[in-house]
């Protein structure tokens, strides 16, 4: 088992999964399959399976979610993030996004990027370019540039290196704690 | 020796006096204040904060809990940390709730797992209760502040605490230091007057008002309910507070409040509280002039049965446009409504009649102690006798984990808390929710029914 933690840091490229509004964690992992494995390549396994059970098969490492409003509504499972970053997902860009998911992505270090005029200014397929450190998108068919919602810095902090517990692990803190 | 205990004293007395403030400061609401008291960087120092809307606060935290689906990640997170010890472990709760008893050797393993880090950090466990409710029954206090890995922890706002879900490796942060960050979140106020109708509940009430503001209409906000009258208090026990206050995240409530009463007060006197390390307890009311984001008025009186679904919260109908949806199975239970009061009114209507031949029905209570009123009540018996199946507390049906899945098409009417797609079972099958007294009529129907004509 592949044991490694996958880290998404500055800048990457991903071609884009297209989703409408209210894509819930029930639809990202179903609770029966989250609930018996604490292994996240297991979890990868489910990753969108409330879309299509096959997804996980489909998508390429690196490929990015954008979606409308309420991305991650409803349950609290970090699972939901963890089994979309597994599965190769870079970046989730989002017209809005559950508070809960919200917060479980910068923690996991799955970038989440609040764009609310992203809607139908990307079509499915197109190859999308993601910048973490000045939090914008761009697509590169269109060249249009996207900022999204700006952050704590110590959530972007945090996201950059690849988690909470990542973060903790080089600092010996946690990341919202200011000396 | 005495000049140390003098400027303790000189603390606490400046703490109380920093406390009383922000009590009396009529410009904020509950969120402000809890956070305000609870703001962990301003305490021990001379300059103190009010915490407002928009502000990131790092607040001292009263419980944190995690259960059988989230514990496991925030155990993880923790090792992989290599953090061995918690900040306070009588302030660290994990509940085997979700798919209790195991229903297989995966469950199984992980439950173990959660009772050996139980077992070396002595922290408290509570297996076979629903976390929310047991919570509500013996810890939760007005102006405590709880975090869980779980969604529904709102639901102890219905005694006024600050009860809002988080992920699991934050939770593991809260175990390890005592404390997290926080957004103060905007609120929006909702006033209720009127009374509510013949076969008309609580729960007809939050999802009239999901309905009305959508999945996301409560994103990042507090609620904060108003009772207009104090008729339409006195029909709002602590069951139904419960209901409306869990079932709240369906609009992305962060925290959802309701006001201290004597409703409260009776509710705390009869429940003892059993921890008094957590959350000393604080009676916190908004600020007469308080800024809100929104307001709304509810008329109780204009609502009808409402049933929801399928595949979104937000997709309300009146029970009559959905009559005549043939169900597969109704189920009545969740921490939404699985209480007394809901286990009440249900066997009310199963009594003396059979469920319907095509039909399943499957009765959940949410804690022991609801279970064991039931018993007592004699509602158990009716359930049985009419066809039902009566089963231990647990999340199992309402996420699909087991006691009530379901299969490829199949159409289920429920008290629970989420209609999602496969939320019960296959992706092709479907959930309705409603009141108690909606799934009991339909249960006898085998179709969605209105319950009117069983009152």
């Amino acid at each position: 088992m592949n044991d490694q933690p996958i880290i998404i840091t500055g800048i990457s490229k991903g071609r884009a999964w297209v989703f409408g509004d209210n894509i819930n964690t029930d639809i990202i992992i179903p609770f029966r399959f989250k609930s018996r494995t604490n292994d996240p390549y297991e979890m990868a396994k489910y990753a969108m399976y409330g879309f299509d059970p096959d997804f996980h098969k489909k998508i390429s490492k690196g490929d990015i979610l954008v979606a409308g409003r309420n991305f991650g509504g409803g349950s609290s499972r970090e699972q939901a993030p963890v089994a979309l970053k597994y599965a190769g997902i870079s970046a989730v860009m989002a017209e809005s996004f559950a508070r809960i998911f919200y917060r479980n992505a910068f923690t996991i270090g799955l970038p989440a990027l609040e764009i609310p005029e992203i809607k139908g200014k990307v079509n499915q397929g197109d190859e999308l370019k993601i910048d973490i450190i000045n939090f914008n998108a761009e697509n590169i068919r269109t060249k249009e540039i996207f900022h999204a919602r700006e952050v704590p810095e110590f959530m972007r902090q945090m996201l950059l290196e690849g988690g909470l517990v990542e973060y903790y692990k080089k600092y010996k803190q946690f990341p919202w704690i200011q000396t | 020796m005495q000049t140390t205990l003098s400027s303790v004293q000189q603390q606490e007395r400046q703490d109380l006096s920093h406390i009383k403030n922000i009590l009396d400061d009529k410009s904020l609401t509950f969120a402000e204040k809890v956070i305000s008291i609870k703001n962990a960087e301003t305490r021990n120092k001379k300059s103190r904060m009010i915490a407002v809307a928009g502000d990131i606060v790092i607040v001292d935290v009263d419980l944190a809990m995690a259960q059988d689906s989230t514990g496991p990640l925030a155990i993880r997170s923790l090792n992989e940390m290599g953090i061995d010890k918690l900040h306070d472990p009588s302030k660290a709760l994990l509940v085997i709730d979700h798919t209790f008893p195991a229903a297989d050797e995966k469950v199984a393993n992980l439950h173990a797992m959660i009772r050996d880090f139980v077992s070396k950090h002595s922290c408290m466990i509570v297996e076979g209760s629903i976390s929310h409710q047991h919570i509500l029954e013996y810890f939760a206090t007005p102006g405590m502040m709880l975090l869980g890995a779980d969604s529904h922890t709102c639901q102890a706002g219905c005694v006024s605490a600050f009860a809002c879900g988080i992920g699991s490796t934050e939770i593991a942060a809260v175990w390890a230091t005592g404390q997290l960050w926080l957004r103060v979140p905007e609120t929006i106020k909702i006033n209720l007057s009127g009374t509510f109708n013949k076969g008309v509940f609580a729960r007809d009430l939050i999802l009239d008002h999901i309905g009305k503001v959508g999945e996301d209409g409560a994103n990042y906000k507090a609620l904060e309910w108003k009772f207009s009258t104090d008729f339409i208090k006195r029909q709002f026990s602590m069951d139904s507070r419960a209901c409306v206050s869990n079932a709240s995240m369906e609009c992305g409530a962060k925290i959802s409040v309701f006001p201290i009463d004597e409703i409260t007060t009776q509710y705390l006197d009869e429940n003892p509280r059993i921890n008094n390390n957590i959350g000393s307890k604080i009676e916190i009311q908004p600020g007469t002039q308080a800024k809100y984001k929104d307001e709304f008025e509810i008329e109780c009186d204009k609502i009808v049965p409402q049933v929801s679904g399928p595949d979104n919260v937000d997709k309300v109908h009146s029970v009559e446009e959905l009559a005549n949806v043939e169900i597969d199975q109704a189920f009545i239970g969740s921490s939404t409504n699985g209480r007394l009061e809901d286990l009440e009114i249900a066997a009310r209507i199963l009594k003396g009649r059979k469920v319907h031949k095509n039909t399943r029905c499957v009765v959940t209570p949410a804690s022991v102690k609801v279970y064991q009123d039931a018993i007592r009540r004699g509602y158990v018996e009716i359930y049985l006798e009419s066809g039902a199946v009566f089963t231990n507390a647990t999340c199992g049906a309402c996420v699909g984990t087991h006691l009530g899945a379901l299969g490829e098409n199949e159409i289920c009417i429920s008290s629970s808390s989420r209609n999602f797609v496969g939320r019960m079972g296959a992706l092709s099958s479907k959930v309705y929710l409603a009141s108690p007294a909606t799934v009991a009529a339909s249960a006898i129907e085998g179709k969605i029914a209105d319950p009117r004509r069983y009152l």
